[in-house]
């Protein structure tokens, strides 16, 4: 029992990075239990994904041939049938929209300790799993003390593995009829159209919860004229329905590559990092010295926005 | 109907803090209903407020505390509130199972008819209670929702799912389910001065694991939390320094010199 189960993720044909992230954090678990690296691909063109997740560090991949996309029953049961199968020590997802929607009914089902939303795994004798909490302000270390356990893994914390490799593909079979399942997807739709699209915007002034009140965006808006800026947002503006949710940038929002980011008012909460840190220049304007934009910022200015954005919008009238 | 939501307690990290142990320093935590639950709240009022009967209850595992939180909920139109602790509930140190297993017997003596649950809480950010009690009860389920439709009978509930990258996935969920929402879903009330009142004379009853007909074990985590430190800041950011006119100054020569300002 010193194998690990990795659960791969994709979406509408295409397998998604946090897969190729998985098997990276996946090997080096199973390097530090001395075991192998199980991958398992449900639903879908599992053939296919299975050729492209044909990668170093996998010593085998299980297709389930399964149900066309994403349903939780399938992929809860599916895992566990698969976990009951090969019996490893660990079974490793991802943190994804699906991963939430999954992982924890996979966990209760076996009776494994889980660990959500790691960012670092190592063993020895004993899983000791990094995770943040207070909103990113600290990070801690948690043991856990029972085998086999489950852990989802958050994404862009592992780099992703992209050498590829002949891994034997081996299918599972498991029965699924999803007009049985009490869930059924019945298709996707795209958000966030409109006339403005910020992924295709060279400057971006984005504002976050700092703004305090609607009434004051009007402050940014004077901002974005004077310097012919689009303005986006992070996600509590949008859900406050102050911006339309096409100005959303973020892991649910828009990912952007601008020249230059100006985010205000913005702490850098990791879904809403995951949406800009293309950007080629990110300033930041926030009163939090300890705000975690700052770490990727390259130009900061700790201070009060409502003192700062005026004078900055003074410079360009 | 019976919608029961789950609202939790969560602490905030005041922006200058100290960490003892591990844990932030009581005193530079600060408590408020966790914002995901406001919206799961709001999602369980309305729907009381759109069909007759419907009886909203919410549950919270959390220290006498905890009680003001709850009051809030209550204020915003919860008919009554049940809390769950006791000394070995305080004692331990809840993982996923456990919270699990104290929902689930609170939904043996309640039967819902929908569970409603915040997708996470804001301070440890686990994400995984409410799918992992659906699992348990079997009920049925939908995490990371932000849109909600019921059908006129309750039997069947339209949800989206917001997925990543702009893309919402439509899904049908039979009832009774657990459904994790996700904020934005609607725009949660303030609690009017009336329903402060009226909150004031609502039920909070509180239940220990005796109550709930488990012992000690039921909280027995094999979780347990060893460190708890500042990450290195990774900044190597240049800082304007002065006033906000001398800051902006300098900013406003940044965004000339990368050429995106518009002259």
């Amino acid at each position: 029992m010193s194998d690990v189960l990795a659960v791969a993720d994709h979406r509408r044909g295409v397998v998604r990075d946090v897969s190729l992230e998985l098997v990276r954090a996946g090997r080096e678990l199973a390097d530090d239990l001395g075991g192998e690296l199980h991958l398992a691909v449900i639903a879908g063109d599992v053939d296919g994904f299975a050729d492209t997740l044909s990668l170093e560090g996998v010593d085998a991949i299980h297709t389930v041939d399964a149900g066309e996309e994403f349903n939780h029953d399938l992929y809860a049961g599916a895992t566990a049938a698969l976990f009951e199968e090969l019996a490893p020590a660990a079974v490793l997802m991802p943190n994804s929209v699906n991963g939430l929607d999954y992982a924890p009914a996979v966990a209760n089902s076996l009776d494994l300790p889980l660990v959500a939303d790691a960012v670092g795994l190592s063993y020895d004798g004993g899983l000791e799993a990094t995770r943040e909490m207070y909103g990113s302000k600290v990070e801690t270390t948690v043991e856990v003390s029972e085998e086999p356990f489950a852990v989802t893994v958050r994404s862009g914390e592992w780099p992703a593995v992209e050498e590829t490799a002949d891994v034997p593909i081996e299918a599972f079979e498991f029965d699924f009829d999803e007009s049985t399942s009490g869930a059924r997807v019945r298709g996707f739709e795209e958000v966030g159209a409109g006339d403005v699209d910020i992924a295709d915007a060279e400057f971006l002034v984005s504002i976050g919860r700092g703004i305090e009140e609607e009434e004051n965006i009007e402050l940014i808006e004077e901002l974005a004229e004077a310097t012919g800026a689009t303005l986006s947002s992070s996600r509590p503006i949008v859900d406050n329905g102050w911006l339309p949710k096409n100005r959303q940038v973020g892991q649910s929002g828009k990912q952007v590559t601008p020249d230059v980011y100006l985010a205000i008012g913005i702490s850098g909460a990791v879904q809403h990092v995951a949406g800009m840190k293309g950007a080629e220049t990110i300033i930041a304007i926030n009163t939090d010295p300890n705000a975690p934009i700052f770490d990727i910022a390259d130009y900061g200015i700790v201070g009060d926005l409502f003192d700062v954005v005026p004078a900055l919008t003074e410079q360009f009238s | 109907m019976k919608i029961l939501v789950t609202v939790k307690e969560v602490a905030e990290a005041a922006d200058d803090f100290e960490i003892e142990g591990t844990d932030i320093g009581e005193q530079f935590l600060e408590y408020d209903l966790n914002e995901w639950d406001d919206y799961a709240v709001e999602a369980a009022v309305q729907l009381s407020e759109e069909y007759d009967d419907v009886e909203v209850v919410s549950a919270t595992i959390g220290p006498e505390r905890a009680e003001e939180t709850i009051r809030m909920a209550l204020a915003k139109g919860v008919d009554r509130a049940i809390r769950v602790w006791d000394d070995d509930v305080a004692a331990a140190d809840l993982d996923v199972a456990a919270k699990t297993r104290l929902f689930a017997s609170v939904v043996e003596d309640e039967d819902p008819d929908l569970v409603l649950s915040g997708v996470q809480a804001a301070d440890d950010g686990f994400g995984a209670t409410g799918v992992s009690l659906a699992d348990d009860i079997g009920f049925d389920w939908a995490a990371v929702v932000n849109h909600l439709e019921t059908e006129d009978d309750l039997s069947t509930a339209h949800v989206h799912r917001e997925l990543e990258g702009g893309v919402e996935e439509l899904t049908d969920v039979d009832l009774p389910a657990v459904l994790t929402i996700q904020t934005g879903l609607n725009e949660p009330r303030y609690a009017s001065l009336r329903g402060i009142r009226q909150a004031q004379s609502k039920e909070i009853a509180q239940f220990g694991l005796a109550d709930l007909g488990l012992d000690a074990d039921a909280v027995r985590s094999p979780l347990s939390r060893t460190e708890m430190y500042e990450p290195e800041t990774e900044s190597d950011a240049t800082y304007f320094d002065g006033s906000a006119d001398d800051q902006a100054a300098e900013l406003a020569d940044v965004l000339r010199e990368k050429g995106v300002v518009a002259e």
